[in-house]
């Protein structure tokens, strides 16, 4: 394990998970859950034993669990932003919870400062029970530390969150999709519009209260003047 | 690190007073039922003459809402559905969400059913890129190739045939390993397809490499730098054309790449000739990939223990795999339910079709074409 080599930071402590990687190119990736299981379990218990979202496990009682994630990163960002921020992992991926007042800051900095240069995707997931109801969520890669990191937080329907296409043009079309499919606006984007769905399309398909039939259903009735047989 | 593409990404329609008679500037449809386009990818050019100025992607014509599919069907029942998307390489496909529910449910194929698997997406990647080799070559004016690649593609996909009984959208892998054991023969037929076709790659070289034509219309044509590249998360042969030698098979490997030794080819100018070249090795390294896995199949079960209804606990995974066009994510969120609560699928199309502005600044209309062919989209993978 090599991460020193490129990283700004200094070299992690000792990984319960294989997660944190060499330079690019090396044959280490974030695989192999299975292995790490038994030693994610003894050392970072004790720090956080609330850990949230505890898997069910109906049949299985001991499935992995969601760990707190240490490292000099995390380590460096908690200093700084405190409560704010929560860092997670769960089958050897990192993911930060992020407070949305944080959001254009900590994208940012983890591009400039800890070369996330890539941004493999950003999407959203509506929960409708909660009082935010979405989670968008980016995953960001980075070429020199060959290391993926979900960024996730959580905004109400009809708050809007900041663009990120100054920090990765890429984001451009990806949030032009998140809008298209849950209605999430994103503050400062060049050209918000539809991308997959037609321009007068009704409602934001991706949301849990949207019914697959409804749009079907809508159209025999205006078209056909009949009940959809559906 | 600046944001070389921020500015240009957006092209201004909304001002007609230069379109009119007096001004050089036009606009122009192309597509979508375009036979350049490959498929029904609509690009309104902005020209000034016989220069683009810019451009604008209308996508969304194949859209079949996968992602909500996907919430209402079962992990198991999804399965086929992903072969659909990227149809030309529907294996990697499968691959990626077989893979991606399996980390999610921690459980691990057995090495026979890796090894199978690497064979099947292997082949299927050189089918891509002999599909992609055709009809890019076929855009530019030489039309002979595109017989070559599907006369040589069709031994691919007899073995495809055999082993599951589909060509094309085949779903050859089940969540926890394969459901068909391989055929008797299946091993000979790889070998001979080891065997036949590396002629056939010289072939098309002898077709094209150094062919004065294919030079002029490729060369210098749709550049894009190795900035520009990251910053707009092109991946694929595109990011590898232009210098980065980044492959997930070699970065994260996942199945069984890594008892593999292959290399990852890379260009240098980041132009439509080094991305031509770059998929040409690729092919080679592929057959060299698989004939190791063949040599070296292990014996032994092809499923692994995956409960009968699969139904993985409360969490989340992203998992990504290096598909032909480059890198193919499967974000999953699951509720512990039989159905998986979200699916969100990370398509190398789509995102690389956006680069598509960035290339072809100040080319020619005709260069559009050549760029779009390039890039070696599949319209069924940009608008899922």
């Amino acid at each position: 394990m090599a991460e020193e080599v490129k990283s700004p930071a200094p070299p992690p402590p000792p990984q319960p998970q294989p997660a944190q990687t060499g330079p690019s190119g090396g044959p280490e990736g974030e695989q192999k859950p299975a292995a790490e299981k038994p030693a994610a379990a003894a050392p970072a218990v004790p720090a956080k034993p609330a850990a949230p979202a505890k898997p069910a496990a109906p049949a299985k009682p001991a499935g992995p669990v969601p760990m707190p994630w240490t490292s000099p990163l995390v380590e460096k960002y908690k200093s700084q932003y405190g409560s704010g921020l929560d860092a997670q992992t769960y089958l050897g991926q990192n993911y930060l919870n992020v407070d949305r007042s944080l959001i254009p800051d900590i994208l940012r900095l983890l591009r400039d400062e800890e070369q996330f240069d890539y941004c493999v995707d950003i999407t959203a997931v509506h929960y409708p029970k909660r009082e935010k109801q979405f989670d968008v969520v980016w995953i960001l890669y980075s070429f020199p530390r060959n290391q993926r990191v979900r960024v996730k937080t959580q905004i109400a329907d009809g708050a809007s969150i900041p663009s990120s296409v100054s920090i990765w043009p890429t984001a451009n079309w990806l949030e032009r999709e998140v809008y298209d499919m849950f209605g999430i606006t994103f503050d400062g984007h060049p050209d918000l519009k539809r991308i997959l769905l037609p321009d007068g399309w009704k409602g934001f398909p991706l949301r849990k209260d949207y019914g697959i039939l409804q749009q079907d259903k809508e159209w025999v009735q205006i078209n056909l003047g009949i009940e959809s047989g559906q | 690190m600046s944001s070389p593409t921020n500015d240009r990404s957006n092209l201004d329609l909304e001002t007609p007073d230069k379109t009119y008679l007096d001004s050089n500037e036009l606009i122009i449809n192309m597509g979508p039922q375009h036979p350049a386009t490959h498929g029904v990818l609509r690009v309104i050019l902005k020209l000034d003459g016989e220069k683009v100025l810019g451009t604008e992607c209308v996508i969304g014509y194949l859209h079949r809402g996968v992602e909500k599919i996907a919430e209402n069907r079962t992990y198991t029942m999804f399965n086929p559905y992903v072969d659909r998307m990227d149809y030309v390489a529907a294996v990697s496909n499968g691959l990626g969400y077989c893979e991606a529910v399996e980390k999610l449910l921690n459980v691990e194929a057995p090495p026979r059913a890796k090894y199978i698997r690497v064979i099947l997406t292997e082949l299927n990647r050189i089918a891509s890129h002999q599909l992609w080799l055709g009809t890019h070559a076929l855009d530019i004016g030489a039309m002979t190739p595109l017989f070559y690649t599907f006369r040589d593609r069709e031994e691919i996909l007899k073995i495809f045939e055999k082993y599951c009984g589909a060509r094309l959208t085949t779903h050859a892998f089940r969540i926890g390993g394969c459901q068909y054991e391989t055929y008797a023969g299946f091993e000979k037929d790889v070998k001979n397809f080891l065997a036949f076709f590396p002629p056939k790659i010289d072939e098309y070289e002898a077709l094209l490499t150094t062919n004065r034509i294919w030079l002029e219309r490729t060369k210098k044509v749709g550049v894009i730098s190795r900035a520009d590249c990251i910053a707009l998360g092109v991946t694929g042969p595109v990011l590898r054309a232009s210098g980065v030698k980044w492959d997930l098979r070699k970065a994260q490997p996942y199945e069984a790449y890594s008892d593999f030794d292959f290399e990852i080819p890379t260009g240098e100018n980041g132009d439509t000739y080094d991305r031509y070249m770059v998929r040409m090795i690729e092919m080679r390294q592929s057959l060299r990939i698989i004939e190791q896995a063949v040599n070296g199949i292990p014996e032994g079960p092809i499923m692994g223990k995956v409960p009968k209804v699969v139904k993985p606990p409360v969490g989340e995974i992203y998992h990504s795999i290096e598909a032909p066009k480059g890198e193919l994510g499967y974000f999953i969120v699951s509720d512990g339910s039989t159905q998986p609560y979200r699916v969100r699928v990370r398509p190398p199309s789509f995102v690389n079709l956006q680069a598509l502005d960035v290339m072809v600044r100040g080319l020619l209309v005709a260069d559009v074409v050549a760029v779009i062919g390039t890039l070696d989209i599949v319209l069924g993978e940009v608008d899922r």
